[in-house]
């Protein structure tokens, strides 16, 4: 009998992986090239980390939980929107150089750091949740599981803004102004859809927040880390909302009778 | 608004991307896909013969008629497909006029895909380049004169759920073209039951149609999604929940259907021009 022997996988050796880093300011920049030794298990988090405490000690990143759960480490990772702790290295291709970029739809502070703060003061803006009476005596309320389920989805939401940066209405388009990005359609959409909420937001969608200017190029959807269906659970049935209310004329008459 | 506006960086320029994936093979994929469907649609559509087979001259025959001519309004002098709900074309229609059946039908189904919310996205990206993809630079002249869909024209779009009510109705009249296909005339003029390889394209087409049409958007809305209180519906948002199951497929059933309709338009036409028979199952 042959003596037990570890059944460990094999650990792939480590290989060294060229990496283009975007370092600059809101007065510009550029890429500059890092070499990183990477390991099995490696994210693209840690190879950030691993060129600030090895190459680059003044390289500005934000980040927090490294679990994909605070929304903090956002950036365009091969050009795409991604949270740089939730992309393992081996998913990128290999003996390829890797980008690494701010988000390009918000005004950079520093290297992959920008100011998100346009997204909270947008939020501000949208009507709060505003509940009707409660439906039992002890102030509670009665609700059903199937009726919350909707809402539910869109609370996953952990506030990364890649949604927002990919968006090519504020991206291209540069209309932060008119538009308040799939984001806060979604954060609309959750109070709208709440079954105790009683606020009417609908016409502040359309004339306000600019839902027409969404294209539903489901962008937002594809980058979203926690693969909320953003266009066709929230902006879309928004969008519907919009047509009931202010162009169907069927729907208006059918109101009209009804006394609503 | 009492945000404060933005200073955005400046824009990327047309197609200019970091993106190292293949990008661009979906938007030429919808390109080639849906620029090949309006191109053999519209000259199916102008050709105004050989949409059907199986009439009283044709014993024996299954009577199949191509759904892009579905229903047949009047037939085009000298032809009589025995789908007509009115007969010959009418005197009153101008002799110079081109007239072919198909004119009068396919404005409606291509009006119902136009406005879909799926291929909207599809065809913006893929032939207005608007985005050519995600994170893909845009062409420049747009710029913030962008309107998208807040605006005329594309504020249209939002008439789908007309259209939707018309994809309903025409379910419904390819369901009957399908049952009609299941029987032939015989030499005597009275007609009995058969199946053919025609029959089964032809109960294929409006299941496929169906599971697009009833994932649509709009009828998601309208089976719930406008309300609040999905479980205060008299079916306690049982068909909230189909609907749902189908609009998560919805561009599958898009491209299953686009496809389908097209390709038992050219079962029907080869049949109709000789270049192969239908063959007869039962």
């Amino acid at each position: 009998m042959s003596t037990p022997t570890s059944q460990s996988k094999p650990v792939d050796e480590s290989r060294s992986v060229q990496f283009r880093v975007w370092r600059g300011n809101k007065d510009g920049g550029e890429f500059v090239n890092y070499q990183v030794n990477v390991t099995e298990g490696m994210v693209l988090l840690d190879c950030v980390h691993r060129i600030q405490a090895e190459q680059a000690p003044d390289l500005a990143c934000r980040w927090n939980c490294k679990a994909g759960k605070c929304g903090s480490c956002s950036a365009e990772i091969n050009g795409k929107p991604s949270l740089m702790c939730m992309t393992r290295m081996d998913t990128l291709p290999k003996d390829k150089v890797v980008t690494v970029e701010p988000m390009r739809s918000f005004p950079s502070i520093r290297d992959l750091v920008t100011d998100v703060s346009w997204n909270f003061r947008v939020k501000k803006t949208i009507k709060p949740f505003k509940p009707r009476k409660p439906d039992n005596a002890d102030g509670s309320w009665t609700m059903f599981q199937q009726d919350i389920d909707r809402v539910q989805e869109f609370r996953k939401c952990i506030e990364c803004f890649l949604c927002q940066d990919v968006c090519h209405v504020i991206r291209d388009h540069q209309k932060a102004d008119e538009f308040i990005g799939p984001r806060f359609l979604m954060y609309t959409a959750a109070l709208e859809m709440h079954p105790l909420d009683t606020e009417d937001r609908v016409g502040d969608l359309k004339n306000r927040d600019g839902i027409g200017y969404c294209n539903i190029t489901k962008c937002c959807t594809k980058v979203c880390p926690e693969h909320i269906g953003i266009t066709d659970n929230a902006i879309i049935p928004m969008k519907e909302r919009v047509v009931d209310q202010f162009y169907d004329p069927l729907t208006r008459l059918f109101r009209m009778f009804k006394g609503k | 608004m009492t945000r404060s506006p933005i200073q955005l960086p400046q824009a990327r320029g047309f197609l200019q991307t970091q993106r190292t994936d293949y990008w661009w093979i979906q938007p030429i994929l919808v390109l080639l896909g849906l620029g090949g469907f309006v191109v053999y649609s519209t000259w199916a559509a102008f050709q105004g013969c050989n949409y059907f087979i199986g009439g009283v001259d044709q014993p024996g025959v299954q009577r199949l008629l191509s759904p892009f001519y579905s229903p047949v309004l009047w037939d085009p002098p000298g032809i009589h497909s025995g789908h007509a709900w009115f007969g010959q074309l009418p005197s009153w229609w101008p002799a110079w006029m081109f007239f072919s059946p198909a004119l009068l039908i396919l404005p409606f189904p291509a009006g119902f895909r136009f406005t879909c919310y799926y291929y909207r996205g599809a065809y913006y990206k893929a032939f207005w380049g608007d985005p050519v993809n995600c994170a893909v630079g845009e062409p420049g002249f747009r710029g913030k004169n962008y309107r998208g869909e807040q605006k005329f024209p594309l504020i249209m779009q939002n008439i789908h759920r007309y259209f939707l009510y018309v994809a309903v109705v025409f379910i419904g009249l390819l369901s009957w073209d399908a049952f009609a296909a299941l029987w032939h005339y015989n030499a005597d003029g009275t007609r009995s039951f058969g199946v053919s390889v025609g029959s089964l394209v032809l109960i294929l087409n409006p299941i496929f149609l169906s599971m697009y049409t009833f994932g649509c958007h709009c009828m998601r809305h309208f089976v719930g999604g406008k309300n609040d209180c999905l479980s205060c519906s008299m079916d306690g948002g049982g068909a909230y929940k189909k609907v749902t199951w189908l609009n998560q497929r919805h561009m599958l059933f898009a491209w299953i259907s686009l496809f389908g309709v097209a390709l038992t338009d050219i079962y029907v036409r080869m049949c109709a021009n000789g270049t192969w028979s239908d063959w007869r199952i039962l």
